[in-house]
């Protein structure tokens, strides 16, 4: 178990060191960030300091190496633009960001998994077809087409509710749904294809050819083990709480992290976008740690399962 | 019969391989010695059987002498050269003179390609520019392992499993090879057609000179086949001799096991069927001293802590077992 | 679960999808259709176009569609939707085939690196492979667009980028499994370099898997692209795209819902098209893609 712990850590850690790496490549394939910054017009003494205040002159394995030392230390940069430290402009976003995706997951919950069990248990009833066809458009409705198209309705149409901003409650009605609606309908066509997946196993007719209630062949066998696969899925919806509303938050001005990064990449703040993206990386690599984890009390097979693979040996 | 001044043509001395293995995630790895210091020689056109249950590291022993593998101790010559390492160009150029007869024919055929073509296959390869001549070598080995012209365009899920296995010969036999070695060649199809397939194995050896190596754990095909036969035991050779004479008066307890199973087809009914029992045998949980001594009627206390080394009994034959002690010296050693 | 639930659950699980006929569903036709249509529109947009899809019609602006000069109407320079539709549609699907044709092939190699050479410079590809399944793609698209601007070259091999570890993981499977017994083993015994094995060989093997993987990442491709340009950070103006028009669209979504409901309409289409053929093509050639 304490391997197995180290290893899913270890990898968090390199995920982390990818992300960081990917950044500085970016950074650094861009061209010259002083010229991108102030301009072709800029004078080069200007430049030239620019360059030495951000460190711009050191060799490229320096520059890397301090770009670690200097992110491990929570130093992200200031905003190219008003000078005010990144994490600070990033944090003032992140609770307007989470009212709007924390009720959204629990919308996408609460609606798609129970959706999901209730249509593979339904199969090929006038709910599972409902179900199946809502799912589908969840997947090809991309999620600004629902955005504007609940705006239509709702605001323009029947006038009930603002199209935009962030003033009331009321504004976020919209771009809950919108986000709750799209996450359901993906989690209901997952959920239901890992059950009818389970209920068509062995165990699941042994279960209930031994005579156990059907009841209880679903709550004891059928959906803890639906809930594997299912765990993924949710643990990935976690993972994007913070930076899964970028294009919702951009229909609906709300003014989160998302449309921070919007504006930020208009913009070329480089600072904010790299501390958005370390941010986005932080969250996806504790919520899949979290996974992970889950993944072992739920089945513990999986992890001597995994272990043997990789393991390998004989050609 | 192995008249002293022919050269060998493969020349395999204190085989060893060991493979690791390990059991989930925790378990500590373990080593499991599929074949454990053989050693043989194959003469020119002589065919060498093996027969040996599952697990006894014959198919090891086969991939062993082609190259496939690279023994973790001792050494493969092939023709007075030591084997190349595998997958160099050198390796390559050798598969023209060795080659591989599969237990599946259907896994080792692409079943994307007609089958002419991959019976053309290794002449693309080894002699990419000549196009047309391949074709027409290859229309011929197709007639000469018995398939029509309209066979040849199929695809290898449209031929029966004896079909298939003869495409597979044809195209090992395309380079003109002068060695092969046939894992289980013909346990997979039905009984009747076993009988063809060998009997196509035989006529191509005589007329083609090839030497053999044949692993199959049916004594009646290895008997058939083989000039000489040896007895695998958990990665080692128990026995060794002249096919007829060892099949006729087996002297390891083993052999003896393994001939009084087989059924025997001119029933006088000599012996006594011996059944072995213990658990079968397990690589990777190796008996200490004479690997068999757990099913050995015979075994004597000796078996348990010493391993019998293979040596020379009578004139044509070699036994591993305390039973038959050695004329000769260095009759033990180390485990 | 009520005895209704029982009834009906219990002979569900026997066998997935036995009631699917061998014959093609009309769902199949329609998707194929409509793809088709969408690419005979990409390749003659210019011919079929009625007008430039930059000319201003300024006594024409934000007409209703209906009208006999423009018939899906036009925004609000006055120019014809239609003509901007038929370009959109051009940009958006040549963006989109050639990410996944980029990423198809980068994948597909990679997964080959993999299976071939094994220890590190497997765990290397893997170790990629988990980071980008791990990261939105948005989100790095985005950075990437942050620093270098954009351009269609670098937005495609941008997009280029989406999808890959997934061709690569089951390439590097397939790939590992034909080459550890079977045919892969048996050519390379019979002295073929491995371009061969795994050009002439292995990859007309596992082609039929990584088309049907394609269609299951092309439609995510269409509407990536489409959310980059409706954020206006993908294809810039006065270059149009499908993403683009409905997110200029949108300003006018009171006063012209047209503009912007036009090529809304084509994204889902669209997608939904290649989704249904992908599911299709998925039962019929590889049921082990799930």
């Amino acid at each position: 178990m304490g391997r197995f712990i180290i290893l899913r850590v270890g990898r968090a850690l390199i995920t982390i060191a990818l992300v960081v790496t990917f950044a500085f490549i970016v950074l650094r394939l861009s061209g010259d960030p002083a010229q991108i910054i102030l301009g072709p017009e800029a004078p080069p003494e200007v430049l030239a300091a620019f360059r030495r205040a951000w460190g711009l002159d050191d060799p490229i394995w320096l520059q890397y190496l301090h770009y670690f030392g200097a992110i491990a230390q929570g130093e992200l940069g200031r905003s190219m633009r008003d000078g005010r430290s990144a994490i600070e402009i990033v944090a003032e976003r992140i609770p307007i960001t989470l009212a709007l995706t924390v009720p959204a997951l629990v919308l996408k919950l609460g609606i798609g998994i129970p959706a999901g069990v209730y249509a593979a248990l339904h199969r090929g009833s006038l709910t599972d077809r409902i179900v199946m066809i809502v799912s589908v458009a969840g997947f090809t409705i991309p999620s600004f087409v629902l955005g504007l198209t609940l705006v239509l309705v709702f605001a323009v149409q029947l006038g009930w509710l603002p199209s935009g901003g962030q003033d009331s409650w009321r504004h976020a009605i919209l771009p809950i749904l919108t986000l709750g609606i799209g996450g359901a309908a993906i989690l209901a066509r997952f959920t239901r294809s890992a059950m009818l997946e389970v209920l068509g196993q062995p165990f699941i007719r042994a279960a209930s050819a031994k005579g156990v209630p059907w009841q209880d062949v679903i709550t004891r066998h059928a959906l803890p083990n639906a809930a594997i696969p299912t765990v993924t899925i949710i643990g990935f919806m976690v993972g994007t709480l913070i930076a899964g509303a970028v294009v919702v938050e951009s229909v609906f001005s709300w003014p989160g992290v998302g449309r921070l990064l919007v504006v930020a990449v208009a913009n070329r703040d480089l600072a904010v976008v790299q501390c958005i993206l370390l941010l986005v990386a932080a969250t996806m690599v504790i919520s899949n740690l979290i996974v992970d984890f889950l993944y072992g009390f739920l089945d513990p097979r999986l992890r001597s399962a995994k272990g043997q693979k990789a393991a390998g040996g004989q050609p | 019969m192995t008249s002293a001044n022919a050269e060998p043509l493969l020349l395999a001395r204190n085989l060893r391989r060991v493979y690791q293995s390990r059991r989930g995630m925790f378990g500590a790895p373990s080593l499991v010695r599929a074949v454990d210091d053989v050693s043989f020689d194959i003469l020119p056109g002589e065919t060498l059987g093996i027969v040996g249950e599952s697990g006894s590291g014959k198919s090891t022993m086969g991939r062993l002498a082609l190259g496939l593998e690279t023994p973790d101790r001792g050494s493969v010559r092939f023709r007075g050269s030591p084997m190349p390492m595998p997958s160099t160009a050198e390796w390559r150029t050798l598969r023209q003179r060795m080659q591989m007869i599969y237990q599946d024919p259907l896994g080792a055929l692409d079943r994307r390609l007609p089958v002419l073509t991959q019976i053309r296959e290794p002449l693309d390869i080894h002699h990419p520019r000549e196009h047309h001549g391949n074709q027409v070598k290859a229309a011929e080995m197709l007639a000469r392992v018995g398939l029509s012209r309209e066979q040849g365009a199929r695809y290898p899920h449209e031929l029966s499993g004896g079909q298939r296995q003869r495409v597979v010969l044809a195209r090992a036999l395309m380079t003109g090879p002068d060695f092969l070695v046939c894992d289980e060649p013909v346990s997979a199809l039905d009984v009747s057609i076993q009988a063809q397939v060998v009997n196509l194995l035989i006529d191509l050896q005589t007329e083609l000179g090839l030497a053999m190596m044949f692993i199959s754990h049916d004594l009646r095909v290895v008997r058939q086949i083989s000039k000489r036969v040896a007895v695998m035991y958990l990665g080692g050779f128990v026995e060794e001799g002249d096919a007829d004479d060892l099949f006729a008066s087996p002297l390891h307890p083993y052999t003896k096991a393994l001939v009084s199973a087989a059924p025997q087809a001119r029933s006088t009914n000599r012996h006594e069927r011996i059944v072995l029992t213990g658990e079968p045998p397990n690589p990777a949980n190796r008996p200490t001293g004479c690997a068999f001594h757990p099913r050995c009627g015979a075994a004597m206390p000796r078996c348990k802590e010493e391993a019998p080394a293979l040596v020379p009994v009578g004139r044509e034959r070699r036994v591993a077992c305390h039973l038959y002690p050695a004329a000769t010296s260095d009759q033990t050693r180390a485990a | 679960m009520t005895d209704h639930a029982l009834a009906s659950a219990k002979p569900a699980p026997k066998s997935l999808d036995h009631t699917r006929s061998r014959s093609v569903p009309i769902a199949v036709y329609l998707a194929l259709a409509w793809l088709i249509g969408m690419v005979v529109i990409a390749l003659l947009a210019d011919v079929l176009s009625p007008y430039r899809f930059t000319a201003p019609d300024l006594r024409n602006r934000l007409s209703p569609p209906g009208n006999p000069l423009h018939w899906l109407g036009t925004d609000e320079l006055g120019r014809d939707v239609m003509s901007r539709l038929f370009v959109s549609i051009r940009i958006s699907l040549l963006i989109a085939f050639g990410a996944a044709l980029i990423s198809a092939f980068l994948g597909t190699v990679l997964g080959f690196v993999a299976a071939y050479f094994r220890g590190v410079a497997e765990q290397l590809v893997l170790m990629l492979a988990d980071f980008q399944a791990s990261m939105p793609f948005l989100i790095l698209a985005l950075s990437v667009l942050a620093f270098f601007g954009n351009s269609l070259p670098l937005l495609i091999g941008l997009m280029g980028l989406f999808g890959w570890e997934r061709y690569a993981r089951i390439a590097r499977g397939l790939a590992i499994s034909a080459s550890a017994q079977g045919y892969a083993s048996a050519i390379h015994q019979l002295g073929a370099r491995p371009v061969r094995v795994y050009l002439r060989h292995i990859l007309p093997n596992i082609a039929s898997t990584l088309i049907v993987m394609m269609t299951l990442v092309f439609p995510e491709v269409i509407l990536l692209e489409s959310s980059l340009s409706f954020l206006g950070l993908g294809v810039q103006p006065p270059m149009t795209s499908l993403g683009n028009m409905v997110g200029f669209g949108r300003e006018y979504i009171t006063r012209a819902p047209w503009i912007m409901l036009a090529p809304a309409v084509t994204i889902i289409l669209t997608t939904l098209a290649v989704s249904v053929l992908g599911d299709w093509l998925r039962d019929r050639l590889d049921p082990t893609l799930r």
